[in-house]
């Protein structure tokens, strides 16, 4: 972000890795093994979502795959078919498989539904804090109202209002919009309320009067000046706001009211795996839900990690 | 103060407003409302004759001051699917949901303030570090996915408590209550522990960050001097000034139980409102979701404000920042 793009630095590339580590947050970064650990298994988990099609054993989606004479199949060391590493659901989809494919579909929704959320409170919180007035007090006052509200029950109440406004035909192919959409405005107000605070220090600085008094229209100091100076704090929350719009996928499909079954993400698997644990069928809501919580888990302390580090107070 | 009180209940006419106009509509955009109250083989006239009874007709607005009006007294219509009275549901589905979020709330603030006292007094010791490792792992897993693994551990493996559904319940004739019996004990236990886990680890926290705070003051070292015994200055001088800010919480966190109950009623099957809501969104069911809606943003509403004007009459900071 720093970095000027000056001949000379491009001379230098080999150093740039040094340059990193010397850093304040790269040295804060190689000190800490809890972020080295978390940071490893959030980009394995980003590389596993990514490459799912590629290194899944078989395509659970693909009925030519698939034998229900294999459902059912406990975990290959758990005494079961050596084909079939993780077991698999009652289908007889290996669940090794499923499990990487529906990781990718939370990671997907858990990034879109983040970034939709952001965009929108990141904008409204600059132009909240810039312009002041009774923009500010409207847009504040919706915020402070929401969170008050949990935003887990923001998101069922949303998503289960955009659900049953889609059409039936409609339901299976756009409600992992909906399950979006509503994640996402389920979290603005954070982004709004961090965004607005910072716009307001950022407001009084020369540079922006600066280019008040060279006349640039109110909308490109918002976004050219103010903007870039206000999204160190809202990269933290972004990272924490992930691991919640996950669990939030996760929990809405579990519900029932998130993706369909038939493209099935974490949620989706455990709530299946729930109904055959009675019947001794253990691993396959436990495979999926481990998968959820380690993966929770190392975002988690991803974000802790750069609350700290990117927080000059702490320094 | 006045002005401050008067500025909530505002806010949360703004807030009801905002939501009726959402459940409103939920009637306007989903599906024809006569479609779902008669058969296949009603008549255009029949039709034409429910429509002009329901007012389906006349401008939108007419028609949200009519749906305010009944909402106002309780009548949200019939249930699209059992042709029930919505308010009807609600209210028998009511007691469970209560009662749940009762006994959570309870375990919660038990739980919460002793092991957050304890980890306040003995910071160093090995059980204060496992209770606060343990309260760690509280937050981060999904109420699900805790609720699955109490059902997995009690349930299908120790055997111990039944894994799903509400038991023993006696009617009182108001109230169908499940404190009376032990079936229904054993039934309420393991969704009430989901239920609690989270707000558990908050009160804890809290408590212990209050209680390290206090014991740095000033007049607990003065205490100390005086020689008074610990017991004495942990829960006298100490444990009363960390209450303040756990008044507040708890008031804040019954919303939350309310929230999180939805997904712990799924989960063990209990038939409360929020296990009423899910299934109602699977159906399609509008005016069990209106109703719904309305009743979740009124009780927040409720709470909101009582702890609102709680906070300002225990804490006369607020009250002189704010006029």
């Amino acid at each position: 972000m720093t970095t000027d793009p000056t001949p000379h630095q491009v001379a230098s590339r080999p150093r740039m890795w040094t340059r990193i580590r010397e850093s304040d947050i790269g040295y804060s970064f190689f000190r800490s093994p809890f972020a080295m650990v978390a940071a490893a298994v959030t980009v394995a988990f980003l590389l596993a979502a990514a490459l799912a099609p590629w290194i899944a054993p078989y395509n659970p989606f693909d009925p030519a795959q698939v034998s229900l004479w294999d459902g059912k199949l406990p975990p290959s060391f758990a005494g079961g078919d050596e084909r079939y590493f993780l077991g698999t659901d009652n289908q007889g989809r290996d669940l090794w498989s499923t499990i990487l494919y529906g990781g990718r579909l939370s990671i997907i929704i858990g990034l879109a539904a983040v970034f939709f959320g952001m965009t929108l409170g990141v904008v409204l919180g600059v132009v909240a804090g810039y312009l002041g007035g009774w923009v500010d007090t409207l847009i504040m006052r919706v915020a402070d109202v929401q969170l008050t509200i949990p935003g887990i029950l923001v998101a069922i109440l949303i998503n289960g209002v955009g659900q049953i406004m889609l059409p039936q035909e409609l339901r299976a192919e756009f409600s992992v919009y909906v399950v979006i959409f509503a994640i996402g405005l389920s979290d603005w107000p954070q982004f709004a309320r961090v965004t607005r605070g910072a716009a307001l220090v950022e407001k009084e600085r020369e540079y922006v009067q600066a280019a008040r008094v060279i006349g640039l229209p109110g909308w490109l100091i918002m976004w050219r000046h103010v903007l870039p100076n206000v999204l160190r704090p809202v990269l933290v929350l972004a990272t924490i706001g992930l691991a919640l719009a996950i669990i939030a996928e996760a929990t809405l499909s579990f519900l029932g009211q998130g993706v369909p079954p038939t493209t099935p993400s974490l949620g989706t698997l455990i709530r299946v795996g729930q109904e055959f644990m009675f019947s001794g069928l253990w691993w396959i809501a436990f495979f999926p839900a481990l998968t959820l919580v380690i993966l929770v888990f190392a975002v988690n302390l991803l974000g802790d990690w750069m609350r700290d580090a990117l927080n000059p107070k702490l320094r | 103060m006045f002005s401050f009180i008067l500025r909530r209940l505002l806010q949360s006419v703004l807030v009801m407003a905002a939501v009726s106009a959402l459940s409103f509509s939920l009637f306007n955009f989903v599906g024809d409302p006569v479609n779902n109250m008669v058969g296949q083989e009603a008549s255009p006239e029949d039709r034409q004759n429910i429509r002009d009874a329901l007012g389906l007709d006349d401008p939108i607005l007419v028609q949200y001051v009519r749906f305010l009006g009944n909402a106002v007294q309780g009548d949200f219509g019939l249930s699209y699917r059992s042709k029930q009275d919505v308010s009807d549901m609600i209210l028998e589905r009511l007691p469970a949901t209560l009662e749940l979020v009762a006994v959570s709330a309870v375990i919660a603030l038990v739980i919460g303030v002793v092991a957050g006292v304890y980890t306040g007094i003995r910071r160093d010791s090995w059980l204060s570090r496992s209770i606060l490792s343990v309260s760690l792992v509280g937050v981060s897993l999904p109420t699900f996915i805790i609720g699955i693994g109490l059902i997995y551990l009690f349930a299908v493996y120790l055997r111990l408590l039944p894994s799903s559904g509400r038991a023993g319940v006696t009617d009182l004739g108001f109230w169908r209550t499940s404190f009376l019996t032990v079936d229904g004990w054993r039934a309420i236990i393991l969704p009430a522990l989901t239920l609690s886990l989270f707000q558990t680890t908050m009160i804890l926290r809290l408590v212990r960050s209050e209680m390290l705070e206090v014991m740095r003051t000033d007049y607990i070292k003065f205490a100390r001097a005086r020689g008074l015994s610990d017991r004495a200055i942990n829960f006298t001088h100490a444990l009363r000034n960390t209450l303040v800010p756990v008044v507040t919480i708890i008031g804040l966190n019954i919303g939350g139980l309310i929230a999180f109950s939805i997904i712990t009623e799924t989960v063990f099957q209990w038939p409360g409102t929020g296990l009423l809501f899910i299934q109602a969104v699977e159906f399609a069911d509008v005016p069990v979701m209106a109703a719904y809606l309305m009743f979740v943003a009124l009780m927040f509403v409720i709470v909101n404000l009582i702890v609102d004007i709680l906070y300002v009459s225990i804490d006369p900071r607020i009250r002189i920042g704010s006029s």
